[in-house]
């Protein structure tokens, strides 16, 4: 329980970034940091105590692995993100190149 | 094993904070750093090494993409920041009982539906394979994968893996469009 709480503490800081910090990088920053706590928590989930990875070898039996649902699906989950990451970085580079600044607080005159 | 995890874990904690109060960018990206290969790091020793390829992949691409953006900007951004300090201030003080009250507020209503959430996961390390089983029950004859977080993704989840892509390249789409466009001013 230790681990998800410490999880669930590495999400609280990324979400505190993304809430109080006014540059658009360190926004950036911030939602990784709450897609990293997502991916641990999942793959803490489906850890089993002295499992092996879930890779098979002739003549073993098929147990004794560790969950490979959440493996893989966080493995999608992580290309998702970086495809997030990107589409963002390519919105700060427009807003830099415009406003010439990262800070929130003078990119304000957004037309709808 | 848990005491391990929980040692790297608290030091990405802390990575991460520092990542979000570095005054210069630059070092704010080699933060993130820390919480990325930390993370590569837990991955290896949960026994994910599918996971921990592909994360040390994605961490690489992303830090360099950032540097090269960040580089262009370092300087410019660290004088702002001083000129702005001074109004931040008196905003902070006239607010801050208010903003307190908030962000303990909020502290405790996320804290609340955390201990809902968990309160119905199983502990670490005793996890039942109930749902898996029916996916590792003679998984390599049926997909001819001796891997079988590959045999999930490419056979059982072959459209979800379809879907994926279809992301990435949507991404790609967007990224250029984005970089592309010619604004009014510029």
């Amino acid at each position: 329980m230790t681990l998800y709480l410490l999880c669930f503490l590495l999400f609280l800081v990324g979400l505190y970034g993304v809430l109080t910090r006014r540059n658009l990088i360190k926004i950036v920053i911030g939602l990784s940091f709450m897609e990293f706590s997502i991916f641990l928590l999942l793959v803490l989930i489906g850890y089993v105590k002295g499992g092996e990875a879930p890779i098979l070898q002739p003549g073993m039996p098929a147990t004794g692995f560790v969950d490979p649902l959440p493996q893989a699906m966080v493995l999608t989950a992580i290309v998702i993100g970086l495809a997030t990451n990107a589409m963002l970085l390519a919105i700060a580079i427009r807003l830099y190149k415009k406003y010439g600044t990262f800070d929130i607080r003078k990119i304000n005159q957004l037309k709808g | 094993m848990e005491i391990i995890l929980s040692v790297i874990l608290i030091f990405m904690i802390l990575g991460a904070i520092f990542a979000l109060h570095a005054k210069d960018l630059l070092s704010a990206l080699v933060s993130m750093g820390i919480v990325g290969y930390g993370l590569v790091i837990c991955f290896l020793l949960l026994k994910a090494p599918d996971l921990a390829i592909v994360q040390i992949v994605v961490e690489t691409i992303t830090l360099i993409i950032m540097v090269a953006i960040v580089l262009d900007s370092t300087r410019h951004e660290l004088k702002e920041k001083a000129a702005i300090r001074h109004d931040g201030q008196s905003f902070m003080n006239t607010r801050l009982v208010g903003n307190i009250f908030i962000a303990v507020f909020l502290g405790l209503v996320l804290f609340y539906s955390f201990r809902l959430a968990s309160a119905h996961l199983t502990e670490f390390g005793e996890h039942g394979l109930r749902m898996a089983g029916a996916y590792m029950e003679g998984a390599a004859g049926k997909t001819g994968s001796v891997n079988l977080v590959t045999g999930v993704l490419f056979d059982f989840r072959g459209y979800d893996t379809l879907g994926e892509a279809t992301i990435l390249f949507t991404a790609v789409v967007g990224v250029l469009t984005v970089l592309r466009l010619k604004g009014k001013h510029s």
